[in-house]
C-alpha cells in the first residue's frame, strides 16, 4: 500500500492534506481495512470548532463505532455529505473520494507533530 | 494477543494458515472472519457454511442414577428424551438464574452427553461435581472436552454436502430428524452427527474426536457449496434467528423466565434447582422481559446501550445488537421492564450521547421456514 507523499498521518490512522490554511481529513487505507465495511458515518456541523487530538467525527462498521480524531485544529468548513447516504467511498477510496471533513483556519505548525508517508508506512507494517 | 497463551482447537492453526483473521475468544485462538462477515453470513443462508466450535465443552454423565441427577440439575424434562434425541436446556442456580445454556444428548438409557459453552465449562463441571457429592448417587461425571472437536455445518444446502461423503451416506445422516443424533465412523474413529444448529438454518453439528477434526474440516471445506465461517458471522446469524447468548441475554443474575427460556422450564417434571424461586417469581409477576427491536433511526444499537421511554426514563438495556446482512438493518434484543412496551412501539436507545429511535418487533427476526425477513408489528 502506498500512502500519498504530500499527506501527513497520525498514529491513530488519520491523514491530513493541506492547501494554504485549509485541511482535508480522512482515515487511512489501513484504518478502513481494520474497521471492515463502514455502514454509518457521523459528521460534525459546519462551523464547529475542533482542537487537535479531540474527536472530530465517528465512523461505524458492523464490528464497532470508531472515533476519528482531529489531526490538526481548525473550524469545520465542509463535510462529505455523500458518505451519509453511502459510505462505500470510505472503504474503496479512503485517501481521495472518502475524505471526511475540511477545516479552515488551520495552524500549519501543528503538522510538525505528524508522520510523513514513509514514517506512517513503517508504523503500519 | 499472544497466541501461545491461548487455548487452541485442533483447527486453530489451520485457520491461521488459511489467512483467517484470528482473535482471542474467551481465551481461545479462533477466527472472527475468514473472508468477510457479510459473505460468510449470506452463504450460510443461501448455500452452506462451516464453523469451528471445538472450544465448546462436552461432559458425559453416565450411570444408573444419571437420569435422576440430570433431572435435578437441569430445567428441561430429561426423562422424556428418546435414546438418540437431544434437547436444549439450562443449568439454573437456586435463584432461578442461568448458569449456562446447554444441549443434552441421550446416548443410552443412562448415558448422556452435555454440550456446554466454552466460557462456562470449568464453572459448570465444578458445580455439577459439587452437587453430585452432596446428593450422592451411582453415576460418573467426565469432562471429555479435550478429546472432542466440533464442527457445525449449516445452510439450506447442507444436505447436499452430506450426500457427498460416503460414511455419512452409509449412516443415513441425511434422514436425521430435528434434534436427533446418531454416531458414525469416519477414518476408523467414532463421531456423532446431530441435527442441531445455532443459525436458524438446517444443518448438522458434528462431534469429531480431535485426532481427525482437521481432516474432517478439510473434507467439508473442499466442497464448493461450503464457505468457511468465523465467529463474527456466527453471531449475526444467531441474532437474526433470535437465539440467546450466555453473557448477553442469559446470565446467572437474570431469571430464566425473564430471558426467553420459559419454553424449556418444565415445572411439572418435579424438583429441580431453581424451581421454587421461579414459581415464586412467576406467581408474584415477572419484573423483566426480553424484547426484540429494529433500529428506525441512523446507527447501530449495541450490547450495553440503555433504552429509554419517550420521557427519557431508562426502562431497559440492550443485550445484543448489530447490523445483520439478511434482515438488512440494525436489530437487537434487550432486557426491559415487564409489560413496558408492545409490538410496534417506539423506544429510544442511548448511543454515544445521541438518542436513536427503535421499534419493538417480534422474535425471531428471520426464519428459514418462510425464508422471509420478519419485521412484525403483531
Amino acid at each position: 500500500m502506498t500512502y500519498p507523499e504530500n499527506y501527513r498521518y497520525t498514529k491513530d490512522h488519520e491523514w491530513v492534506s493541506i492547501d494554504g490554511d485549509t485541511a482535508t481529513i480522512g482515515i487511512s487505507s489501513f484504518a478502513q481495512s481494520e474497521l471492515g465495511e463502514v455502514v454509518f458515518v457521523e459528521l460534525p456541523e459546519v462551523g464547529t470548532k475542533v482542537v487537535q487530538g479531540k474527536t472530530l467525527c465517528v465512523v461505524e462498521s458492523t464490528k464497532a463505532a470508531s472515533d476519528v480524531y482531529a489531526p490538526v485544529g481548525g473550524v469545520v468548513t465542509a463535510v462529505n455529505t455523500a458518505l451519509l447516504e453511502d459510505p462505500a467511498d470510505l472503504n474503496n477510496d479512503p485517501h481521495q473520494k472518502g475524505w471526511l471533513v475540511k477545516l479552515g483556519g488551520v495552524d500549519v505548525a501543528e503538522l510538525e507533530k505528524l508522520m510523513d508517508a514513509a514514517a506512517y508506512s513503517s508504523h503500519v507494517d | 494477543m499472544d497466541k501461545t497463551t491461548l487455548h487452541h482447537t485442533p483447527l486453530s492453526l489451520v485457520h491461521e494458515a488459511a489467512g483467517a483473521k484470528m482473535v482471542d475468544f474467551a481465551g481461545w485462538y479462533l477466527p472472527i472472519e475468514y473472508s468477510s462477515l457479510r459473505e460468510e453470513h449470506e452463504n450460510v443462508r443461501s448455500s452452506a457454511g462451516i464453523f469451528d466450535v471445538s472450544h465448546m465443552g462436552e461432559v458425559r454423565v453416565a450411570g444408573p442414577d444419571a437420569t435422576s441427577f440430570l433431572e435435578y440439575v437441569t430445567c428441561n424434562h430429561v426423562a422424556r428424551l428418546d435414546i438418540g434425541q437431544a434437547q436444549y436446556s439450562a443449568f439454573l442456580n437456586d435463584q432461578g438464574g442461568v448458569i449456562d445454556d446447554i444441549i443434552v444428548y441421550r446416548e443410552a438409557a443412562d448415558r448422556y452427553l452435555i454440550c456446554v459453552n466454552a466460557a462456562n465449562r470449568e464453572i459448570d463441571v465444578t458445580w455439577l461435581k459439587r452437587i453430585a457429592e452432596i446428593r450422592g448417587g451411582r453415576f460418573e461425571i467426565d469432562d471429555v472436552s479435550a478429546f472432542l472437536g466440533q464442527i457445525a455445518l449449516q445452510g439450506p444446502r447442507a444436505v447436499e454436502v452430506i450426500r457427498c461423503i460416503p460414511e455419512l451416506r452409509a449412516a443415513d445422516i441425511e434422514s436425521l430428524k430435528y434434534f436427533r443424533f446418531k454416531s458414525f465412523v469416519w477414518q476408523g474413529v467414532t463421531c456423532i452427527a446431530a441435527r442441531t444448529g445455532y443459525t436458524g438454518e438446517d444443518g448438522i453439528e458434528f462431534f469429531v474426536p480431535q485426532e481427525v477434526t482437521s481432516a474432517f474440516w478439510d473434507l467439508l471445506a473442499a466442497n464448493p457449496l461450503v464457505t468457511r465461517c468465523g465467529l463474527g458471522a456466527r453471531d449475526t446469524l444467531r441474532l437474526e434467528a433470535g437465539y440467546p447468548l450466555h453473557g448477553h441475554e442469559l446470565k446467572s443474575t437474570v431469571l430464566a423466565l425473564e430471558s426467553g427460556l420459559a419454553w424449556i422450564v418444565k415445572f411439572e417434571k418435579g424438583e429441580f434447582i431453581g424451581r421454587e424461586a421461579l414459581l415464586r417469581a412467576r406467581d408474584q409477576g415477572l419484573l423483566h422481559e426480553l424484547i426484540g427491536f429494529e433500529v428506525a433511526g441512523r446507527g447501530i444499537v449495541r450490547h450495553g446501550d440503555l433504552l429509554r421511554d419517550k420521557h427519557g426514563e431508562v426502562r431497559g438495556e440492550v443485550t445484543s445488537g448489530t447490523l445483520t446482512p439478511t434482515v438488512g438493518r440494525a436489530i437487537g434484543m434487550a432486557l426491559t421492564a415487564a409489560s413496558w412496551v408492545g409490538l410496534g412501539d417506539s423506544v429510544f436507545a442511548d448511543v454515544r450521547g445521541r438518542s436513536i429511535e427503535c421499534r419493538v418487533v417480534k422474535l425471531p427476526f428471520y426464519t428459514a421456514v418462510k425464508r422471509t425477513k420478519l419485521a412484525n408489528y403483531g
